[in-house]
């Protein structure tokens, strides 16, 4: 049956304060780029890109995991068998055709967001932890078949011989923090067009109520296995240039806890239900163990993610976004 | 099936283990036409109403939908086909503003792309329900009434030719009983056939003009309002003998 329509009028209007919406955010984040970037540059040092760099990996990665975990409320234990499909796919193509990274990235987007279209396939069915459950289990499975596989270097690892500089771009450590820099606010454009178009909603939908959502007319797995899929993408587009970045590769590293731990904790610290919390989380947390790193110990990295997860999960359950939207709730 | 009906069912057979919930339920909804389910506690009437909207998948028998055999649809194609439901217990999306609630069902039920025409629907739709004041408050803030009245907006958004309201009176003061029904009221004479599944039946009674009883999953009695409460045997099953 059909609805009495809305007046031309309210339409209208409403485009016109979509349009301020969307535009605002986007110069803010053009300027904060603009600020890290010179700011990089005066710095100057090999450290200081390479700080950089992990910060930035760790903010694609929260966002990614965000898009499946934060909006549709499926929590992944397996990013870091998406980061390492990315990472071996980049040792795949660096032994063979030798692609340029910018070129690797892509493929390694394509292998990992295949990888989470069939596991979703297979896992979306369950919910909860059980879901989780069959996450952690595809990160031991990825962890054996790479442990097992000679020709990417097995348990013994691979070398990956980085240049020195690269045309245009100078230091090839420069050249690596442009690439993530980039990488990373593409997985913000992604993320935030998600949480805007009507894909999003359908996920906040879901997260809610299942059920509910379906007799909506939301095509619940439908959803849920794009999210996989998109979600896997990035984190595989995150690991390509980590060969290179770290220049041997094991899966002890690959595979490494600390990427688990880090991306699904940086999310529920900044907040997970816009695209903004994923990015406070990871340039927090990812600045702090940066920080901790050169004063203290490496060491201190997963104390640090710990210690500030019982804080936040405790004083402010929806993390730091969710904190000042609150906060913002009462004073008005 | 009849030619005649928008929704219908034939042998309609649910099982849960060793349990049979319904043993074959026949039902036609004629267009536009207002039907009230009524049964005791565990009849099975929110366990059919689960089974005509695919929110679970029934063990035999078959249900049309203007035509088309849903049986084995997913629910959330059922739903862009113009059946929707609402439920017991309320279910709001707590996670969005009582409007982005509505806009949910007019996006991907209705099939309405444009944002800015969803946004001013929504509206349109949270008046026509009395939740206009609403709109931008988060579901937790609403009284129960004002949760049975999103949850009748989410359904009417998805512009449905079938509407079955699962207890939507239940737990509500006379007052209330009365600004539900008179909502429904506005829904059926805009063109919706409507199935009310409720225990009130002073409601039933003024609702419906026709009333279907089930008890332990099989159907008893069909008739008018007047009719099947005299019947002998759903006196049995409300009163005992």
């Amino acid at each position: 049956m059909s609805l009495p329509h809305a007046s031309d009028k309210a339409v209208g209007e409403k485009r016109s304060r979509m349009r301020a919406a969307t535009l605002l955010p986007l110069a803010g984040m053009a300027v904060a780029i603009a600020i890290v970037f010179f700011g990089l540059d005066w710095v100057g040092t090999d450290y200081a890109y390479l700080a950089a760099y992990t910060v930035l990996q760790f903010v694609v990665l929260s966002t990614a995991w965000n898009i499946l975990g934060g909006y549709a409320g499926y929590v992944n234990f397996a990013s870091a068998a998406f980061f390492a499909v990315g990472v071996y796919t980049s040792v795949i193509v660096y032994k063979t055709v030798k692609l340029p990274l910018i070129a690797t990235m892509p493929l390694a987007a394509i292998a990992a967001g295949l990888l989470g279209l069939g596991v979703g396939y297979l896992t979306l069915r369950l919910r909860g932890t059980f879901f989780s459950i069959a996450t952690l289990a595809l990160s031991v499975v990825m962890n054996t078949l790479v442990v097992n596989w000679a020709f990417v270097g097995g348990s013994r690892g691979v070398y990956v011989l980085r240049p020195q500089s690269i045309d245009f771009f100078g230091p090839y450590t420069r050249y690596l923090c442009i690439v993530m820099l980039i990488l990373s606010i593409i997985s913000v454009l992604i993320a935030r067009a998600v949480e805007k178009s009507w894909f999003g909603r359908g996920l906040a939908a879901l997260k809610d109520d299942e059920i509910a959502a379906e007799c909506a007319g939301v095509p619940a797995l439908r959803l849920k296995l794009a999210a996989t899929a998109l979600s896997g993408a990035l984190m595989g587009a995150a690991g390509a240039p980590f060969p290179f970045f770290v220049t041997y590769v094991d899966p002890a590293t690959a595979f490494s806890l600390t990427i688990a731990v880090n991306t699904i904790a940086m999310p529920l610290i900044g907040g997970t239900s816009t695209w903004i919390g994923p990015v406070i989380g990871a340039v927090l947390l990812g600045s702090l163990q940066q920080i901790a790193t050169v004063t203290i110990s490496s060491a201190l990295n997963l104390l640090i993610v710990g210690v500030l997860m019982v804080i936040f999960i405790t004083l402010a359950p929806n993390g730091i976004v969710g904190l000042v939207q609150k906060i913002r709730e009462r004073r008005s | 099936m009849s030619t005649a009906s928008v929704l219908s069912s034939r042998g309609v057979v649910k099982k849960f283990g060793g349990f049979t919930a319904l043993t074959g339920i026949d039902f036609d909804l004629g267009p536009n036409e207002r039907v009230g389910l009524i049964g005791p506690n565990g009849s099975g009437k929110s366990t059919f109403v689960n089974c005509l909207t695919g929110a679970l998948a029934c063990d035999a028998g078959t249900i049309d939908f203007g035509g088309t055999d849903i049986t084995d649809m997913a629910a959330w194609r059922r739903a862009r086909l113009g059946l929707a439901r609402s439920f017991q217990i309320p279910r709001p999306f707590r996670g969005l503003t009582v409007r982005r609630n509505i806009e949910v069902p007019l996006a991907f039920a209705a099939g309405l792309s444009d944002q800015a025409q969803i946004e001013a629907e929504a509206e349109d739709v949270l008046a026509r329900v009395g939740l206009a004041a609403k709109s931008r408050k988060g579901p937790r803030s609403l009284s129960q009434v004002e949760l049975r009245k999103l949850e009748l907006g989410r359904a009417l958004a998805a512009r449905p030719k079938v509407l079955i309201a699962d207890e939507a009176m239940a737990g509500l003061s006379d007052s209330e009983v009365d600004e539900i029904l008179v909502l429904l009221m506005q829904l059926n004479d805009s063109g919706i056939a409507i199935v009310l599944i409720e225990h009130i039946m002073r409601a039933v009674v003024r609702f419906s003009q026709r009333v279907i009883v089930l008890v332990a999953g099989a159907k008893i009695a069909e008739g008018t309002p007047m009719d099947v409460l005299s019947h002998p045997e759903v006196v049995r099953a409300y009163l005992g003998q």
